[in-house]
């Protein structure tokens, strides 16, 4: 058993998955299921000045109708769950389905009820809806405008919130010897998993059970969120999300969709359906990123920084979303200051609404901003003092023998090594010899490009106390209780809710490797409230470094307890027991021995146990982790632009990532490559647009490009290891190091080979238009 | 709503008749009708691939296709191309490559992958990711979806070879 840890194995949640048997919200069909469709506002910003649904009630299969006026004082409104200190934030209520007044295209204004989903469509279109129709802002620097339309009367400006924090003042910038300024877009991002959100409700009338199937991160929030919206007991609220079509964020907030649906079973008795189709996804599921940010950045003439400071004009989009309001602030601003030694770091922050989708965490959350902006600084910085990019980074890299490191930002980095990532990473892409083909290929008229990234994330969300701290309306701990059955077979259960980053496998492998047992005897449940009794969820690269430390130590109560009866069964001490491979033996005497199957079986037997001790075997662990872990590394990406055509060829991509030990490879590998594409997405293709009007432009995959298999080669990926030194498995997180840092990779390499045009910066996605431009725009030093 | 029409298809290898509405989607015939709910719906405008089964041998998105076109003809689902006892190359590919993460677009990409081997028992690096072109992964970055192609078509030339050699008994 033992090398489980740490081996590619195959992935135990695949057969059912490529056979077909998965278990995905839309999967469930009840008897008597009836089907949800919801009417949508089709403006940005209006006042509802009446409704008719009679022609819809009127029609054959129509069950139900419900609008904003049908459930006032029915229904609690969706709440937002992150509030950040000293903020002063304004919360307007969000209503499940709006009343009097829309915000945003897409803004629910009835939901259907019909006997199929072809009649609910029809009849959500003979639903007559007179608007008045307001003026609409979209973008968030006009909202904050004294005479831009206002979306809540309690939001003056429309700021929802200022948050500010950081030691950098205007002396430290005024006393430096180079200052470098900036203006960055992040642009608004659609999410985009390839499952639509989805709700399945079922209600129990005689016993008052609501069953919930949702397309969701996090169930037990999901559970905490909408017992209060509905009024149902949580222990009367059973929500399932056992196999969710990937999320990125965009699964981690509560929706009104989910509300109704739940409200339209009770208030109907029978089981409801609802599914948005990837119009509805485009329009009403989360957004990620849009953010202004003009930063500052100073530092000596000799390559060494000094500080740093942003502004943040956030566009939340028309409600706080659950963990909105935490993104551009806590998970934004704490890591500003990156990977490097930088005294003085600070983020003044706005949250602004306007007429558009809520935005929320999408992959990364927060960090890949941060990160982008400080990479793209350093690079700017680096061309400044006239130094290499790579060696700019070497001065002020945080050494190894620093940790842990305090940052400006008040956080303590755990651990690292990241010159060694880089050294790797260097290696791999074959660094000098690049730096000088790429000055022979210029002579020749071709563009080459090479641009680096030196990251640092925080991941692993906890611990419990921090997100008190910084306003998160809930614990960031984790559940873990691993069963051992009388055969010794294992069933192990996590709060934390995958879906799609393969727990289920490296799970298994953390209990197999120490209880000594066959990997194949052990299974994971996940996803379901009624099975686990608290979790948290799976966001922010927590389900390791927090839900797996928590089975770790599940696990070791489990061992607790068995070799008290081991010592029992062999007549020895418990001092006397070694435990190893899943064997109980005597110290000095080996051959005297029993295994955790012996062992288990007598638990359960209970014939013959040590007085106190109770039958069967199991442990709990409820893992609160005592810091964040902070996974790191350097990417690479070498990158050829087409000056005639502003055209932009991948030539080669190199990932060297840390997450601490890795359990398994190909899974970690797996999550790296996943993550650098949606990071290059973001560099060069997506982008969420809205015209004047809060039309949302790019609703469709023919309008919002999506990275597809033929814009890529095969990128090479290699890791290091720096245990954590603060959890037992000494892991850290890996879903979203590829997202954050390929972004600013391929950003910078493109800056690189464009620096002979005097082309400093370009705003995201680098569309061939946007390059050929400012080719066109440059200084002319070709 | 409107007059009903009678189906009758082969699914997977067994006939089934129906009667549909004439607008109703085959995915829908195949999810809600027949309980196939390996098929999914991503996108419902043809785009990314998740609902891709195959029709007469040839993959078809069934997310645009009517359930009455499918009139006299053969559905193959994920159900169908292979199960836990024999596993497709393809299906084996998948799992021993990492080409799958959530699992929500592989069975379509897996459909769309077969008729590709189908068409091109050899195909390059670049000729799958061409192929690729109708579906969209938002988990792995493909690269893996890529090997486990290769993997499928590296078995199939390696299954046809040993069925050669058996049959010549060349190596005896």
């Amino acid at each position: 058993m033992a090398n489980v840890f740490g081996s590619t194995l195959k992935r135990r949640e695949d057969p059912r998955l490529i056979v077909g048997n998965g278990q995905y919200t839309e999967d469930v069909q009840l008897p008597g299921m009836l089907y949800a469709s919801v009417l949508r506002s089709p403006h940005a910003h209006a006042n509802i000045s009446s409704i008719n649904t009679e022609a819809a009630k009127a029609l054959e299969g129509v069950v139900a109708v419900y609008t904003g006026q049908d459930l006032e004082g029915k229904i609690g409104t969706v709440p937002t769950a992150w509030l950040p200190p000293d903020s002063d934030m304004k919360t307007p209520p969000h209503e499940v389905i709006a009343v009097n007044k829309v915000r945003y295209v897409g803004d629910a204004v009835a939901m259907v009820i019909a006997e199929n989903r072809y009649t609910a469509r029809d009849a959500v279109d003979l639903i007559e809806v007179k608007y008045d129709v307001l003026p609409a802002v979209v973008e968030q620097e006009q909202a904050m405008d004294e005479n831009a339309p206002l979306l809540h009367e309690s939001a003056p400006q429309n700021i929802a919130f200022h948050w500010q924090a950081g030691n950098a003042t205007d002396d430290v910038f005024d006393s430096a010897e180079v200052v470098v300024k900036q203006r960055f877009r992040q642009q608004r991002l659609i999410p985009n998993a390839m499952e639509p959100r989805a709700a399945v409700a079922q209600y129990n009338a005689g016993s008052g059970e609501m069953t919930l199937w949702v397309t969701s991160q996090n169930p037990h929030i999901h559970r905490f969120l909408l017992s209060g919206i509905l009024g149902i007991p949580e222990h009367k609220l059973r929500i399932l999300a056992i196999d969710v079509g990937g999320g990125f964020g965009s699964k981690i907030a509560c929706y009104p969709d989910e509300a109704m649906v739940a409200y339209a079973a009770r208030d109907l008795n029978r089981p409801v359906k609802w599914v948005e189709d990837r119009k509805e996804n485009f329009l009403v599921t989360t957004h990620g990123r849009d953010m202004v940010l003009d930063v500052e950045f100073a530092g000596k003439k000799d390559g060494t920084f000094s500080a740093i400071r942003v502004r943040n004009m956030a566009n939340m989009g028309a409600y706080l979303s659950t963990a909105g309001p935490g993104v551009p602030t806590i998970l934004f601003g704490l890591i500003v200051p990156g990977a490097y030694k930088i005294p003085y770091a600070g983020a003044d922050v706005y949250g602004v609404f306007t007429n558009t989708t809520p935005t929320d965490a999408y992959r990364g959350a927060g960090r890949p901003e941060a990160t982008y902006l400080l990479e793209r600084m350093v690079d700017l910085f680096a061309e400044e003092v006239n130094l290499d990019a790579v060696e700019v980074r070497r001065r002020n890299l945080i050494e190894a023998d620093e940790f842990p490191y305090h940052s400006a930002m008040g956080l303590e980095y755990d651990s690292g090594n990241y010159q060694a990532a880089l050294d790797k990473a260097l290696a791999m892409v074959g660094y000098d010899d690049l730096r000088q083909k790429q000055a022979d290929v210029r002579s020749q008229g071709k563009y080459l490009g090479i641009g680096v990234t030196t990251y640092v994330e925080i991941c692993g969300l906890g611990p419990s106390q921090v997100a008190g701290a910084v306003g998160f309306q809930g614990g960031l701990w984790e559940s873990a209780t691993v069963r051992v059955h009388p055969t010794g077979k294992v069933t192990a259960f996590t709060g934390a809710s995958p879906h799609g980053q393969g727990e289920e496998t490296t799970f298994a492998q953390i209990i197999a490797e120490r209880l000594g047992v066959p990997f194949e005897d052990v299974e994971i449940v996940h996803g379901d409230t009624n099975r686990i009794a608290m979790g948290w969820g799976t966001y922010g690269s927590r389900t390791t470094p927090v839900g797996g430390n928590a089975m770790a130590l599940a696990v070791d109560k489990v061992i607790e307890k068995a070799k008290k009866i081991a010592a029992h069964l062999l007549e020895v001490s418990q001092d006397d027991v070694n435990f190893s491979d899943g064997i109980f033996s005597v110290e000095g005497a080996p051959s005297r021995s029993t295994t955790i199957q012996d062992v288990t079986l007598q638990a359960y037997l209970a014939w013959n146990l040590p007085p106190g001790v109770e039958p069967a075997l199991e442990g709990t662990s409820f893992y609160d982790p005592a810091n964040f872990v902070y996974p790191f590394g350097t990417h690479v990406c070498v990158v050829e632009v087409d000056p005639e055509t502003g055209d932009i060829d991948l030539v080669k991509y190199v990932a060297v990532d840390d997450c601490g030990r890795v359990i398994n490879p190909m899974v970690a590998e797996g999550q790296v490559h996943g993550g650098i594409v949606q990071g290059i997405g973001q560099a060069l293709w997506e982008g969420a647009v809205y015209d004047e009007q809060g039309q949302l432009v790019t609703g469709t995959f023919m309008d919002y490009a999506m990275p597809k298999a033929r814009f890529f080669k095969n990128f090479e990926t290699a890791f290091t290891e720096t245990p954590a030194p603060q959890n037992p498995l000494g892991v850290k997180g890996i879903g979203e190091t590829g997202t954050i840092a390929s972004t600013p990779t391929v950003v910078n390499a493109v800056m690189d080979a464009l620096r002979p045009f005097g082309v400093k910066d370009i705003d995201m996605p680098l569309t061939p238009e946007r390059v050929w431009t400012a080719i066109q725009k440059g200084s002319g030093q070709q | 709503m409107s007059e009903k029409h009678k189906v009758t298809v082969t699914v997977n290898g067994k006939e089934h008749s129906l009667e549909v509405e004439p607008r109703q989607l085959l995915v829908h015939a195949l999810r809600d009708e027949l309980g196939l709910t390996g098929t999914h719906i991503g996108c419902d405008t043809s785009q990314c691939g998740a609902c891709t089964v195959q029709m007469d041998g040839k993959a078809v998105k069934s997310c645009t296709t009517l359930t009455v076109q499918a009139q006299g003809r053969s559905v193959t689902t994920v159900e169908g191309l292979g199960d836990m006892s024999r596993l497709h190359a393809v299906q084996e590919g998948f799992w021993e490559k990492h080409g799958l993460q959530c699992g929500f677009c592989t069975p379509g990409v897996m459909m769309t992958a077969a008729s590709l081997l189908e068409e091109n028992p050899h195909p390059s690096e670049q000729e799958i990711r061409e192929g690729l072109e109708g579906v969209i992964c938002r988990c792995t970055g493909y690269q893996n979806i890529v090997r486990a192609i290769q993997y499928a078509a590296d078995k199939s030339e390696r299954s046809s070879e040993e069925v050669v050699t058996a049959r010549t008994g060349s190596d005896k």
